[in-house]
């Protein structure tokens, strides 16, 4: 299998820079949409937003391969997106459509798209990261030149499995990048309250490089580290451990409403400030990429595809109930056994 | 055909998979030395081909840190892109290191990604109970994962079934739990050499008989087993039924061989509070009430934790005293003093 070409920062094409901040604007349209959808009962349950993020989630994963594998976390949306999956079956399978990337049978906690690699998200912080390091085993021992990256937070940066990870594929040199979506709290708990040290510094540990990005609201600076790292991964010489400090702008989930102010105005003022769409908009035109025009007409272009999403979801039927029973395994013995055309139950009752 | 042991042929069908697909890789602490002689060549041949490591190498052998929850996710991630690992999670207490990665990936992935997953991975562990390793490694913790939909779970009692079972183990693109007696370890058979598959979900009734019927599971076969063969002695004629898989469950096998005597006694090594006696005394009595003539009966290990002393943990499994004790109870006859106390 040929290598991802992986072109250094400066040698990114003008489409490629515009690419993304496509995939940043269709992370910021695609939930601000699910915020709206969750705040009217159009979306059941919650999502967590990446708003805030896109530089961080974009940069990751345009240093990636089309052929790479990533594992994500609750706050997962911006991933299949980043990577270049359609909207339309991830809006679905937010609001349960059997159009749903997972057949409506994830969730926002759940979405995964193995089109583009991703292995999906995990609802328990820090339990995918393991699964990245699976899938670095896999692609060392089939040598087929893929990497895996595992996106995981601040918070799962102190689960024991990180470091159980960290070891395995650094002795084993995995191709693998651990990447620590710094976004300063843990729900409500600040980092640094919970963290001793620097997330990066720990790699150190293990003998291998851990990088701090502290501007993760610049996409290039992110591609940059995140591209060192996928290089490294590829030639064969293991991991790394790259952390970007970034902030989300809104709660930690949608329609949660703490009693507690953990996170004052002027610090979040101080990140809109320095806002990564609206920066790499300006850094386009200053560098003649876009015009004002042209990045307008972008802009509408994504929401143009956001509504065509929601429309997506809107045409798309429920699932049939017999859904929640399919994909449990990969043959029928089980279900066949337990509740068809058997003296002990039926499908049917089973509902 | 030849005579193998429980571990020999254990052995033998991990070599068998890994030379047929390449895809298979064996994961776990100790593998590389062949610690529990099952990664490497058995008596003679052992010296002529050597371990696993010389004959596959170290890229699908691979020797791992004392690691669990990451040893069970990778092997997950692994299954999940294109590998068919074996995981050799050496004490089946050890599994609890890596619960989440089990219940919550293993189990869930290919349901919650609407099919998108499948997770071709065999973990295997033995259960080193009834032999005086105290209560961090005697515990027989099956039953636990029958009660996480979508892992597989089997417990071969002989060794032609541990072959068959672990090739078709490796096949399924499930995950499968194999969860090995240590004291059956060392038990002999006639096993073809030759390649088979024994299927999941089908069990084997070991012995035929009328009066009363016997589900025995795991370590508790042979045991059932002597109990019948006690209690021929005394003019009681019993059936013997192993599952072999406890998920996927051969229910209507163990219907039929229940309502065949309608007298029926589960014998199952972990503890009976929820354990696969529980299930498959509950089976039975849904679905066969009408042929039952007694209730039925447990024979489990009380819900107590395993002592250290020979003394003391000897009396709490399910062995042929207690097995056959519970036969007659359900025939309303005792024990000839002759035969008291096998």
């Amino acid at each position: 299998m040929t290598a991802h070409p992986a072109p250094d920062v400066t040698e990114l094409s003008d489409d490629t820079l515009v690419e993304m901040q496509r995939r940043m604007l269709r992370i910021r349209r695609f939930d601000e949409r699910a915020s709206k959808m969750v705040k009217r009962g159009a979306i059941p349950g919650t999502v967590h937003t990446s708003i805030g993020q896109e530089a961080q989630v974009v940069g990751a994963c345009m240093a990636l391969g089309d052929q790479d594998y990533m594992t994500g976390n609750h706050r997962s949306h911006g991933h299949p997106i980043g990577k270049g999956a359609p909207l339309g079956p991830l809006m679905a399978e937010l609001v349960g459509k059997s159009g749903g990337v997972c057949q409506g049978k994830g969730g926002s906690l759940h979405l995964s798209n193995f089109e583009v690699g991703s292995l999906g998200e995990s609802g328990i912080v820090g339990g995918s990261i393991p699964i990245a390091v699976g899938a670095g085993l896999s692609a060392k021992v089939l040598d087929n030149g893929r990497v895996a990256l595992a996106f995981f937070g601040d918070g799962a940066a102190n689960q024991g499995n990180l470091y159980e990870g960290l070891n395995m594929s650094g002795v084993w040199k995995l191709p693998v990048i651990f990447l620590c979506e710094n976004n300063q709290y843990a729900l409500s708990t600040p980092a640094h309250t919970v963290t001793s040290g620097v997330i990066a510094d720990r790699a150190a540990g293990f003998g291998i490089p851990g990088v701090r990005v502290e501007d993760g609201q610049d996409v290039l600076a992110v591609y940059t580290a995140v591209n060192a790292a996928v290089r490294r991964a590829r030639s064969g010489e293991g991991p790394s451990l790259v952390e970007i400090v970034t902030y989300r702008y809104n709660e930690h989930s949608e329609g949660l409403k703490l009693g507690v102010d953990y996170r004052n105005a002027d610090e979040k003022a101080e990140w809109v400030a320095k806002d990564p769409i609206v920066l790499f908009r300006a850094e386009l035109i200053r560098r003649g990429i876009l015009t004002d025009e042209s990045a307008d007409a972008l802009e509408a272009e994504v929401l143009k595809e956001v509504d065509e999403a929601v429309a997506f979801t809107d045409a798309s039927p429920y699932p049939e109930l017999s859904v929640a029973f399919d994909d449990l395994y990969t043959d029928s013995v089980y279900v066949t056994r337990h509740f068809n055309g058997s003296p002990y139950g039926t499908l049917e009752a089973a509902r | 055909m030849t005579v193998m042991s429980y571990l020999g042929a254990i052995g033998a069908a991990q070599k068998e998979a890994m030379v047929a697909d390449d895809r298979v890789v064996i994961i776990g602490e100790d593998v590389e030395a062949n610690v529990y002689g099952t990664t490497g060549g058995a008596g003679k041949s052992r010296a002529v081909e050597g371990d696993f490591t010389q004959q596959f190498g170290r890229n699908r052998i691979r020797n791992t840190p004392i690691s669990e929850e990451v040893i069970v996710g990778a092997a997950i991630g692994a299954a999940m892109t294109g590998l068919r690992p074996i995981v050799d999670l050496s004490y089946s207490s050890f599994l609890y290191m890596a619960m989440d990665q089990f219940v919550n990936q293993a189990a869930k992935n290919r349901y919650m990604f609407g099919g998108q997953a499948s997770i071709p991975v065999v973990f295997r562990s033995a259960m080193f109970y009834g032999l005086n390793t105290g209560a961090h490694h005697s515990d027989r913790p099956y039953p636990m994962y029958m009660n996480v939909p979508g892992l597989k779970v089997i417990t071969p009692a002989y060794p032609s079934d541990a072959k068959g079972l672990l090739r078709s183990a490796v096949d399924s693109d499930d995950p499968v739990l194999i969860f090995e007696a240590c004291i059956l370890w060392g038990s002999k058979e006639d096993v073809d050499e030759n390649e088979y598959f024994t299927p999941l979900g089908v069990g084997r009734t070991i012995r035929e008989g009328s009066d009363a019927t016997i589900i025995a599971v795991s370590g508790a076969v042979p045991e059932a087993v002597a109990a019948a063969d006690a209690l021929a002695q005394e003019g009681i004629s019993v059936e013997v039924f192993d599952p072999r898989t406890l998920v996927p469950l051969d229910v209507e096998g163990v219907l039929t061989a229940a309502a065949k005597t309608g007298k029926v006694v589960v014998a199952d090594p972990a503890h009976q509070t929820c354990g696969a006696a529980a299930e498959i005394s509950a089976l039975i009595s849904e679905h066969v009430f009408d042929s039952l003539r007694a209730p039925v009966r447990r024979v489990t290990t009380p819900d107590m934790q395993i002592p250290f002393s020979p003394a003391l943990e000897r009396q709490l499994y399910p062995n042929r005293t207690r097995i056959a004790d519970a036969v007659r109870a359900q025939l309303g006859v005792t024990a000839p003093s002759a035969t008291a106390g096998v």
